[in-house]
């Protein structure tokens, strides 16, 4: 590259390390350099073998059902030598995530505004750890105590809103059952999300630049009125990133939902009658008594549930992206 | 705020030698505070428990505290005003929200603690489910097999995703190119792979089209895949914390860049990269998903991990719960509580590991404590870019904290009028 006839030697092509000498690697630099960038590629192996052997997998169901696998609600492997689709599971999954989305989120602001404002300052490190503890438990102790503690409770509440809110279409339940509804499945998994949003909207909430906290409050405002117009806009970007977060960590839920949910195929518009599904807690409960071709339509039911999951998560990324580049005021 | 009595007035005057500090609650402050939640609990009890034949303890619980902020904004806009009172009232809400989720939180770790604290024998330590059935007392049979299996197959994940890890941190930190870019987009997709799909994978890949059979080992490689993403990201964080300057010196000493990354970057973010790997092991020890399709679980030891299902603390607590034997579901209980335990022993580790410190005069640096806090971290850092190598990252929020009071001797300026 570099000329000894040339007076200039030319710019150094790597953007972001000028420091670097523009020599030839050594022979240790060049190992180096090989392992690195076959570790890089390793990620790139691993995501297309996931895609290639899941679709290979799913490939017999998918030629044998064609879009039909997508648009059916039955999910029956006795009849006919099987009729798999699975369009109940995925609008269950989504309707438990969405559940879970709407309690998740306002109760992940309102924690990490507590933590960051209210809290006394000695306590605070002490409530961030607990956070981080909580987004680590596994979801089985979640499933576990949701179904063991929380069910009965969540079933009377389900009742009340059938009685009392009757005339909002999802709290109607035409049978009196309540149990395994969405609505159960989708409280545990908003308690369970509700950690890993906190501790991420918390940690975009406590970058608000300090100097307009108190200019705010120098200004004569209340604590609330700095924090909607201070903290609150500053952490916008937090807040849907938080959000899509927990999103993904909602919809690939498995064995809470599984613990938790009568697993039923015929979908209704209400949250709290009884009974749901989830494609992670379909795969989970119906896994070990599954013949070949049950099989393969949970595994097409999994890359049905990993395109979803991609999808949201480069949206997220994509959202995050642009809303944080808007926010970011601190100079 | 509009209405200022004589009595607030001869209590905030220049005279008075003691300052308030901020954000005390005066006497009348903690009377109206709790005059309200008096008035709103006997108010409920009346309707509810005297007049109306409804009982729901949750609902009740709800439309009291309801009723309880209702009357203390009633009562704060009495005395200070409208805007005290929107202000108080958003307090008071956000308040007892945070402090009962994190008291439900507390609650479901203790009872797991409650409830499996009497299955934790010595038996369970010891035997294994290999001769035991519904009918036989709580006192026989143990987890030996699942905690073995846990612990071989935690130390194989280990062993795959680490070095893959951060082997791929340090190709995005420090070689980049135009690479880079695409590779770290398809970390951050992996991270998002919910933890069944990981595990269909292996089964699809190992099980099914390789034909090995069920085995400890495909469950360690579904677990790295989901472990995977976890190191690079976390490592990645790190290593951009190293100070530049660092890498400069080495470099102008005319070390070679493996020596740089191996005995310059790494060793100066060794606390970080430790914790962010605990943590990461927290993360996967607890999943059942990926298990159930490839270790698949049984009720004797198996120590070959390549060969034949394997038992693990999760599985061995999903095979039991679904029982409706009570023994069954005590012993299910016991797991819950040692796999609890596990995971609140690795978080330890990892703050112990992640705090900072100083060692021979040198400061660490990379010092990370949190996973969750990560994710935030990480797409600040992929934002901002440069700004990065400079900047020092604790979720603990110490360092904020510290330098807002050097900054303003009151940060936290009094908001009520």
């Amino acid at each position: 590259m570099t000329d000894v006839l040339t007076p200039a030697p030319p710019e150094p092509e790597l953007d972001e390390a000028p420091m670097r000498p523009t020599v030839k690697p050594s022979g240790g630099d060049r190992v180096f350099l090989g392992v690195t960038k076959a570790a890089g590629f390793s990620t790139f192996v691993i995501m297309a073998a996931i895609g290639i052997f899941l679709l290979k997998g799913a490939w017999p169901i998918l030629q044998r059902e064609g879009l039909g696998f997508f648009t059916q609600f039955e999910w029956n492997p006795s009849v006919d030598g099987g009729s798999f689709g699975v369009a109940a599971v995925i609008y269950f999954t989504i309707a438990i995530a969405i559940v879970a989305m709407a309690m998740a989120v306002p109760l992940a602001i309102a924690t990490a505004l507590f933590i960051n404002e209210y809290a006394p300052r000695r306590v605070r490190p002490g409530l961030v750890a607990m956070i981080d503890l909580f987004a680590a438990i596994p979801s089985i102790i979640y499933g576990l105590w949701g179904s063991a503690v929380a069910a009965p409770h969540l079933v009377g509440i389900s009742d009340w809103l059938d009685t009392h809110l009757s005339f909002i279409p999802i709290f109607r339940s035409t049978s009196n059952s309540y149990d395994g509804s969405t609505f159960i499945a989708g409280c545990i998994v908003a308690l369970m999300i509700m950690p890993i949003a906190t501790a991420v909207i918390r940690e975009v909430f406590a970058q608000a630049p300090v100097v307009e906290k108190e200019g705010a409050l120098a200004l004569g405002g209340t604590r609330w009125g700095m924090i909607r117009t201070v903290v609150l806009p500053f952490g916008k970007g937090g807040i849907i990133g938080g959000s899509m977060l927990s999103l993904g960590r909602a919809l690939g839920e498995t064995i809470a939902v599984a613990l938790l949910i009568i697993p039923i195929f015929a979908p209704h518009l209400s949250v709290t009658e009884r009974g749901s599904n989830s494609v992670g807690a379909l795969i989970a409960i119906k896994f070990s008594e599954a013949g070949p071709r049950e099989l393969s339509a949970l595994i097409a039911a999994g890359i049905t549930l990993f395109a979803i999951t991609l999808v949201v998560n480069f949206v997220a990324s994509f959202i995050v992206a642009r809303s944080r580049s808007g926010a970011a005021t601190e100079g | 705020m509009t209405d200022v009595s004589p009595h607030d007035i001869e209590q905030f005057s220049p005279d008075d030698d003691v300052p308030r500090a901020p954000r005390t609650m005066l006497p009348d402050d903690w009377g109206m505070l709790a005059g309200s939640a008096l008035a709103a609990v006997g108010l409920m009890w009346t309707l509810f428990l005297r007049l109306l034949p409804v009982h729901s303890s949750v609902g009740t619980w709800f439309l009291t505290w309801l009723v309880f902020l209702a009357i203390y904004g009633y009562v704060v806009r009495q005395v200070h005003g409208r805007l005290a009172a929107k202000d108080r009232i958003v307090a008071a809400a956000l308040s007892s929200v945070a402090l009962i989720l994190f008291g439900l939180l507390l609650l479901i770790v203790g009872y797991v603690v409650v409830k499996g604290i009497g299955g934790i024998t010595s038996a369970f330590f010891t035997q294994t489910l290999e001769k035991v059935g519904p009918l036989d007392p709580e006192t026989k049979g143990g987890a030996l097999h699942a905690i073995l299996g846990t612990l071989m197959q935690l130390t194989m994940t280990v062993i795959i995703s680490v070095p893959l890890g951060i082997t791929t941190a340090v190709f995005l930190n420090e070689v980049g190119g135009r690479w880079a870019r695409p590779v770290r987009t398809l970390v951050d997709a992996m991270s998002g792979v919910p933890s069944i799909v990981a595990g269909l994978f292996i089964y699809s890949a190992l099980i099914l089209s390789l034909g090995w059979g069920f085995s400890g080992f495909a469950a360690s490689l579904a677990l790295a895949v989901l472990m995977l993403p976890t190191v690079t990201r976390t490592t990645e964080v790190v290593l951009r914390l190293v100070p530049g300057g660092l890498r400069e010196a080495a470099l102008a000493l005319g070390a070679p860049r493996w020596r740089v990354v191996l005995q310059v970057v790494l060793p100066t973010a060794r606390s970080g990269v430790s914790t962010a790997v605990i943590l990461g092991m927290a993360r996967a020890v607890g999943e059942t998903a990926p298990l159930i399709l490839t270790a698949l679980g049984t009720s004797i030891v198996n120590n070959n991990i390549f060969k034949g299902a394997q038992a693990s603390l999760p599985l061995y607590i999903w095979g039991l719960i679904r029982s409706s034997d009570g023994g069954q579901q005590q012993r299910a209980w016991a797991g819950a509580l040692a796999l609890i335990t596990l995971v609140l022993v690795l978080f330890t580790l990892a703050r112990l590991l992640g705090r900072p410190r100083r060692r021979d005069g040198v400061e660490e640096h990379g010092t990370v404590t949190s996973l969750a806090g990560l994710d935030a971290a990480f797409d600040r850092f992929h934002l901002s870019g440069e700004r990065a190598s400079s900047m020092t990252y604790d979720t603990a929020d110490h360092h904020h904290d510290r330098t807002r009071h050097d900054a303003a001797p009151d940060p936290d300026p009094e908001d009520r009028p």
